[in-house]
């Protein structure tokens, strides 16, 4: 498989069973930590309160509804994010014009932290909804942008040269050869893609607006100083963001079945 | 009646490349003519040049000065009517065996049936009937090589390309694709030039063959083989014919290698 990471990006998550080893030592430790009274329960409250924390919230409190939004946003900030990430990744994969004229541009504005877009984008889209959307759509593209202008640009010569014989159209040489080639590649910059977005939409609960999300719940915890609440946030945004990861290598593994 | 097609016509090709600014004379003054339904085998030890005069023949390179010329007209590019098989198999990894040959015709007018039928016949043709569905590494690399075969012809061009096609197989699927070779030009009746590094295969297969010489690439000599196809490896005949070849490189070798202190 080609493995185009992002800058920085994090590398595809190895087997499950090592994944979890440090986290449930974490959880062991802080229960033994708060059971033996090593912490202040008021910072570092024992597991089964969080637990009764959790229980609460979801039969009467706002959890479902809090937990719909942040995946709402997630996904149409994804969705968004993907198809004008694997467009514009094309065009630049293909386009030696396009290439030199916007890929310096891409490259500078990429270095800007991700927050720092937040004020431009709050002035533009305001700050509800659409904006949070635009957010999460501007960090999922760029791991596709990248991963889908390599993949598309290492269509093997060998390969080109067979098109050329049979007499290949533009067409023809984009969809039977650049992106099948750049699928693998393409697929990595999803769940990259994928794997941001959910941190973005977190950001953008922290940073934009209070509303519905898991980000609003956290927010809202730390408001009455309820650290039952904040520490069940915290552990819900990671679960998710696991199970987002897990998802996206299972599906890559199987789209691409020739290998 | 319309005069058979197929017949290629090289005059006066030169091609130069440049390595690391410096040029490279790849092919000096080539000239040869192959007659329609002709089977030419060109032999000659590596970096001669074989490669560089396919793919001018093919279109994907273009000759410095001099024409070549398909039934008339000069080659200015790639065409369905050429087919090329290249060493390696080159197959589109993401596509089934049907898939991969069925690209060869997706740009020639027909129906879908007729498209089904041509491909299902070149399956045939090339002994792969029962691995339509496979996938490029799953199959063996004789197997690889015979899909690459069948893409090429399904097209049925009127002269078709080999480069080293067998080269990288063990002499076992080796002897048996030549075998297949002879038989599918004996069917088509196409013309066919099979460049080719194994004097042994050059002779059992061509009605003639080249023999190239390197730095200029160039052709040393013709030798026609005059015997009927399809021909028994041991025959006496053969055996004179390929010892020739083999000791005129030999001493084509030994000339220029007395020539490269010199011109160094
Ligand atoms: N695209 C290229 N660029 C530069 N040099 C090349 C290129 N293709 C071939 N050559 C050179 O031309 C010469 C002939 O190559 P080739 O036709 O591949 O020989 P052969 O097939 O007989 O081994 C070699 O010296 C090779 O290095
Ligand atoms: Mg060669």
């Amino acid at each position: 498989m080609t493995d185009v990471a992002a800058p920085n990006g994090p590398r595809i998550a190895p087997s499950v069973h090592r994944g979890l080893v440090l986290p449930v030592a974490l959880l062991a430790a802080w229960e033994l930590s708060s059971r033996l009274g090593l912490a202040d329960p008021r910072f570092l409250p024992p597991l089964e309160i969080i637990a009764r924390s959790g229980w609460h919230e979801m039969m009467e409190g706002r959890l479902w509804g809090d937990l719909l939004a942040s995946l709402r946003r997630d996904l149409s900030g994804f969705g968004l994010g993907a198809t004008i990430g694997i467009a514009l990744g094309t065009v630049l994969g293909l386009s030696r014009l396009a290439d030199r004229i916007l890929t310096p541009w891409f490259n500078g504005l990429k270095q800007i932290a991700l927050v720092a877009w937040i004020p431009l984008i709050s002035m533009w889209f305001g700050f509800d909804e659409a904006a949070k959307v635009v957010f999460v759509a501007l960090a999922a593209c760029i791991p596709v942008v990248l991963n889908t202008q390599e993949g598309v640009r290492a269509a093997p010569l060998p390969l080109i040269e067979v098109g050329r014989t049979l007499r290949f159209s533009r067409t023809q040489f984009l969809l039977r050869l650049h992106l099948p080639a750049a699928l693998p590649s393409i697929l990595t910059g999803l769940h990259l893609g994928l794997i941001y977005a959910w941190l973005a939409t977190v950001g953008a609960e922290y940073f934009m607006a209070v509303g519905p999300g898991i980000g609003g719940l956290i927010i809202a915890g730390r408001e009455r100083f309820d650290m039952p609440l904040v520490l069940l946030g915290i552990l819900i945004l990671g679960c998710i963001g696991f199970a987002i990861d897990r998802m996206a290598g299972w599906i890559e593994h199987r789209l691409i079945r020739w290998h | 009646m319309t005069s058979p097609r197929g017949q290629i016509d090289i005059s006066g090709v030169t091609k130069r490349f440049r390595i690391k600014d410096r040029p490279l004379l790849a092919l000096d003054q080539i000239s040869l003519s192959v007659a329609p339904g002709e089977f030419v085998s060109i032999v000659g030890p590596s970096g001669c040049g074989k490669s560089t005069l396919l793919r001018l023949l093919a279109g994907l390179e273009r000759a410095d000065s001099g024409r070549l010329v398909k039934d008339g007209t000069e080659i200015s590019g790639p065409s369905l009517d050429r087919g090329l098989v290249f060493q390696e198999p080159r197959l589109f990894p993401w596509l089934t065996v049907v898939q991969n040959i069925t690209l060869g015709l997706q740009n020639q007018r027909m129906s879908r049936a007729e498209r089904r039928r041509g491909v299902a016949e070149h399956i045939d043709l090339v002994g792969l009937a029962g691995f339509e569905n496979a996938y490029p590494h799953q199959l063996s690399g004789g197997m690889a090589q015979r899909a690459a075969i069948a893409r090429a012809l399904v097209n049925r061009p009127e002269v078709l390309l080999l480069d080293e096609p067998f080269g990288a197989l063990d002499a076992l699927t080796r002897a048996r694709l030549q075998g297949e070779l002879q038989r599918i030009w004996a069917h088509e009746g196409i013309t066919m030039l099979l460049v080719t590094h194994d004097v042994d295969e050059a002779v059992i297969l061509g009605d003639r063959v080249v023999v190239m010489a390197p730095r200029p690439g160039r052709i040393a000599r013709g030798v026609e083989v005059d015997l009927p196809h399809p021909r028994i490896r041991a025959d006496d005949r053969l055996v004179r014919l390929r010892n020739d070849i083999i000791l005129g490189l030999e001493a084509d070798e030994a000339s220029t290698n007395a020539q490269r202190p010199a011109a160094a």
